[in-house]
């Protein structure tokens, strides 16, 4: 499984990077919000794949009992999905306002100055 | 937007709306023990005020949101670094816990938790009603 | 007691700001508090001599082995008294030489804040404090230098100083690693108690010339002098302060301080008596070429800074002895003259030595304040100046004779330059605008009394006594003898200041003639500084346009296939990583990740943004249902709801951006995509590598043990969030907040540019 999660966050990486290439400012952000993901499964898939139990204490223990999946990567994930969405959101916003004042969404004809 | 939007959509939001926020309330609540917390249930509170700007439009969800977001984000950062603060006044560290009743989970990370709540709720909500106003 | 008191200057500076801002006489008041300190630290000084030095610490960053530690021995204690006198004298200058401009309140303020730098910079004891102080003096400097900010040669030479002294303080952080590293001690104290001695240790040469960096540049020392005269732009009590009595002389208590564990090598002995010696002819032989009174004054103390490292370097008793007397006698009658000739600009608006005369009967006391102190410059009998300059003579009497000579006429020239700085303006012809009213005694009560204290400690010289044998002691030792007197009977010593005394008469009879014959005017330093300067402006004016392109495409580009070269290298080094334990694979498990991958690729081919949207959508699904398959039920709730509402924000903005039709021609395309499919192939392959080596976790081990009975919590992962890593998630949602009112602003500002455009 872990083959086949590695290919999944390699597509992920790779179609991100191709989006964030393009000129247009919409498929920077689309591609942005890729990359984030495939991050995001990058520090999950590498912090060691286990179909166990969650890491939650069951109500009749007092510690968690193997196997169990590792709570660390998944406390770094959860606060990156959120800052990803605060920076997708971001960025969004900012796309939209060089559009709205450049006429274009052209990333090359904005650089230039044009517009 | 109003005008344009469907019955059923009203309909479905008005009967949503309310089990949304309880659901929220509850993740964040039950968040120490089990799966859930305040990242979650802010942002499932969030999506139903986004539900009910859908369905009544920007100025009826604002009303049912009772305050402005930034009140909120300012309100849980406070909480937050409240919850961090009172430990400090009985001479312990910044943000160590401290615990009234344990079992039932009261005490400095629920309320840090709250806090958390509070700025997802405030921020999905700024955000998305800036770009509705556009 | 002795923390708070070094660090009462800071502790002054809101007072010294609002006072320093009200009427000149509150302004004054202020100067009470560093004449206390100046009694203070008289009194420990005798204490000291008792009973040892004193050592006191008050805790601050214990966590790296800093503390506000201070050591107060003779050495210490002789510098802080001239720091805080002095300082007392220059506030109350300096109160009546701003008056009530704007302006005024700012000076006192920085010159509070340089006031407890320095004491800091002499009492330290860690040698990482002693740096922080070095480095805040200096920065200080920089602000008083510049302090007349308008214009713009005064922000130069701020900058100049700001530069070479910094490039000097690098030196001594770098030393003071070096030490720690090969002692394991970085506290003087201990240094000094243990008497280790660095010469026998590693990297010693490399500790000395990083020390004797630090110490050269802030003492002006040759070729880093050229900045002290460039610093001739701060105001004149300032010049007066910092750039002749106090900072300046950080690096000759630098090197008296490391004179007991560092010196006493060939290497020591050689750069320092070398450099003092070229330092104190080219300083004094420039000093006669200026008209401009300042920066004349400058050179001069360049020459006498240069003077007092050649005798630390030949470190005999008498020597040291000669370098302490120097030192003092220097503080007092530089003081005066700079005090005087800032007094003169004050008054006649002009500082150029050859407009200005017979101004003797429109301030007498200014006058007598300068000839005093200019016969001390000269070495004139029965001041302090000679008896600094019969222990010069004596304790090189033993080595090569250049250096006899070349302290000879350095001392002639210096002496010429005192009598012109401190004499001519006064005699002769008058010249000038002569000022209408009487020159108001705040300008000329302080440049008196250190023109009287150079007569009293020549007339009575056990007053000095005891603080420069206390010095020298520190620093050779050893118990010395300090006894000093006026009259030694018929010594050659005494031939030789008499011929010296001779020669400036001499001199300064023909001064006009000589300043206009000296060659060469300049060794070329502050061209090769200046050229430094111009080649790196130019470099990065080359460099800039090519490495920043603004384009982020090109960025990223560069950034990812560097990251590529450097993986794609790392598997031919390491070789392949091995098969993963493949697990097998569970049909739902496999349809997540379809679904990531055909949402991805499907973004990728979209033709409009909505299908671009929901493309994107469907692969975070994916993400989020592999969270949920692999026993992470809070990043898949998260993931969840984040996709949704990311979903509906697009929704709300990308009906701006319609069209989804790719611009690039296909050749840029084709590039892309190679780079993409590289980046992304090497992701994969490193993640494998780290799946095939993960170590077992320890971190979580921890965290499951003690979720329940420390945090009372069942769920891990919101324990972690909540309480064990809190700060963090409280970052985060700073940054959170942060991003919202970003986007709030954002919009106010475009919305703005479409209402005006």
């Amino acid at each position: 499984m872990e083959l086949i999660l590695a290919i999944a966050s390699g597509v992920l990486f790779g179609t991100g990077f191709y989006l964030m290439l393009r000129r247009r400012l919409a498929q920077l952000i689309i591609g942005l919000g890729l990359l984030s993901n495939g991050a995001n499964l990058l520090i999950f898939t590498a912090g060691g794949l286990t179909r166990a139990r969650a890491p939650v204490i069951a109500e009749d223990a007092s510690l968690l009992v193997r196997p169990f999946a590792d709570p660390v990567p998944q406390a770094l994930v959860l606060t990156a999905i959120v800052i990803g969405f605060g920076v997708l959101a971001f960025s969004l916003v900012l796309a939209h306002g060089i559009h709205t004042m450049a006429g274009t969404d052209d990333i090359d004809e904005i650089r230039s100055g044009g517009g | 937007m109003t005008t344009t939007t469907s019955l059923i959509l009203r309909t479905g939001a008005r009967v949503l709306m309310p089990l949304l926020l309880l659901f929220g309330v509850f993740l964040l609540l039950r968040g120490h023990n089990a799966p859930g917390g305040g990242f979650a249930g802010g942002l499932v509170v969030a999506a139903a005020y986004i539900l009910h700007f859908f369905a009544f439009g920007l100025d009826a969800a604002r009303r049912a949101l009772l305050t402005r977001p930034e009140r909120l984000i300012g309100s849980g950062l406070l909480l937050a670094v409240g919850s961090g603060i009172l430990p400090a006044l009985f001479g312990r560290p910044f943000l160590t816990s401290l615990w009234f009743d344990p079992a039932r989970g009261i005490g400095t990370p629920m309320l840090f938790d709250l806090g958390v709540f509070l700025v997802v709720i405030g921020v999905v909500l700024i955000m998305t009603f800036t770009l509705a106003e556009e | 007691m002795l923390p708070l008191l070094v660090l009462s200057p800071y502790l002054l500076i809101p007072a010294a700001f609002w006072l320093g801002g009200r009427s000149v006489r509150v302004a004054g008041l202020l100067a009470l508090w560093p004449a206390a300190l100046t009694l203070y630290f008289g009194l420990m000084l005798r204490s000291v001599a008792v009973s040892g030095p004193i050592e006191a610490s008050l805790s601050w960053a214990a966590s790296i082995g800093i503390d506000l530690s201070f050591y107060a021995d003779g050495l210490s204690l002789l510098f802080a008294v001239v720091v805080a006198g002095i300082g007392a004298l220059i506030v109350l200058y300096g109160s009546r030489y701003f008056g009530s401009q704007p302006g005024a309140g700012r000076f006192q303020a920085t010159l509070f804040a340089f006031m407890g730098s320095m004491l800091g910079l002499v009492l330290a004891d860690n040698l990482f404090l002693l740096f922080i102080f070095w480095e805040l003096t200096g920065f200080t400097s920089f602000l008083l230098i510049g302090f007349e900010h308008e214009r713009p040669e005064a922000r130069a030479s701020a900058v100049q100083a700001l530069v070479v002294t910094g490039l000097g303080g690098l030196g001594l952080l770098a030393a003071a690693v070096l030490i720690e590293q090969s002692t394991g001690a970085a506290a003087l104290s201990s240094l000094l108690g243990l008497g280790l001695n660095l010469a026998n240790g590693e990297f010693y040469p490399a500790i000395v010339v990083l020390l004797l960096l630090a110490a050269f540049t802030k003492s002006a020392q040759t070729p880093f002098h050229f900045w002290l005269p460039n610093a001739m732009t701060a105001p004149t009590p300032v010049s007066a302060y910092l750039h002749s009595a106090t900072m300046v002389k950080a690096g000759i208590y630098l090197v008296a301080r490391a004179t007991p564990f560092a010196g006493a090598t060939p290497l020591w002995t050689g750069l320092i008596t070398g450099v003092g010696a070229i330092t104190m002819i080219v300083g004094a032989w420039r000093a006669v070429a200026e008209t401009d009174l300042k920066r004349m004054l400058a050179y001069s103390t360049v020459s006498a800074l240069g003077l007092m490292m050649m005798l630390l370097g030949v470190g005999t008793e008498k020597a040291v002895m000669a370098a302490l007397v120097y030192l003092f006698a220097h503080a007092c009658y530089k003081g005066a003259l700079f005090l005087v000739a800032g007094t003169l600009e004050h008054e006649t608006g002009t500082r150029d030595i050859t407009g200005l005369g017979g101004l003797r009967h429109a301030m007498p006391a200014a006058a007598l304040a300068a000839a005093l102190a200019a016969c001390s410059m000269a070495g004139l009998p029965l001041f302090l100046g000679f008896l600094g300059k019969e222990l010069l003579y004596e304790s090189l009497l033993a080595w090569p004779a250049t250096l006899l000579i070349g302290a000879i006429a350095a001392s002639a020239l210096l002496g010429t330059a005192g009598l012109i700085a401190g004499v001519s303006p006064f005699v002769g012809p008058p010249r000038g605008g002569a000022p209408e009213h009487r020159v108001p005694a705040g300008l000329t009560v302080p440049a008196l009394v250190l023109a009287f204290l150079g007569l009293f400690a020549g007339i009575v010289p056990g007053s000095v006594e005891l603080p420069a044998g206390l010095a020298s002691g520190g620093i050779l030792r050893r118990p010395v003898d300090a006894s000093l007197s006026m009259w030694h009977g018929f010594t050659p010593v005494l031939g030789l200041s008499m011929a010296t005394l001779a020669l400036v008469a001499l001199l300064y009879a023909y001064r006009d003639s000589l300043r206009r014959r000296i060659w060469p005017r300049s060794l070329g330093s502050e061209r090769l500084y200046t050229a430094t300067e111009r080649g790196l402006d130019a470099l990065s004016a080359w460099a800039a346009p090519r490495l920043q392109s603004a384009s982020l495409r090109s960025y990223l580009l560069v950034l990812v296939t560097t990251a590529g070269v450097l993986i794609f290298a790392t598997l031919v080094f390491e070789g392949l990583p091995g098969w993963p334990a493949v697990m097998d694979i569970q049909p739902h498990e496999a349809c997540a990740a379809i679904l990531i991958v055909a949402g991805a690729i499907s973004a990728v081919r979209a033709k409009s943004s909505i299908s671009a949207v929901l493309s994107l959508g469907v692969s975070g699904y994916g993400v989020a249902l592999t969270y949920l398959f692999f026993g992470a039920p809070d990043l898949a709730m998260t993931q969840f709801s984040v996709e949704t509402l990311t979903a509906v924000i697009f929704v709300l903005v990308f009906y701006h951006f319609r069209d989804f039709g790719s611009l690039s021609p296909w050749t840029d395309r084709l590039r892309g995509a190679t780079v993409s499919v590289l980046f992304g192939g090497s992701i994969a392959v490193v993640l494998l590598f780290v799946g095939a080596n993960l170590t077992p976790f320890r971190l979580a081990n921890y965290f499951a043990e003690m979720g329940l009975p420390m945090a009372h919590g069942r769920n891990i992962v919101n324990v972690i969030l909540v309480d064990f890593r809190a700060l963090d998630t409280m970052g985060e949602i700073t940054v959170l907040a942060t991003a919202a009112f970003g986007v709030r602003a954002l919009m106010h500002i475009s919305r703005k540019e479409r209402k005006n455009g």
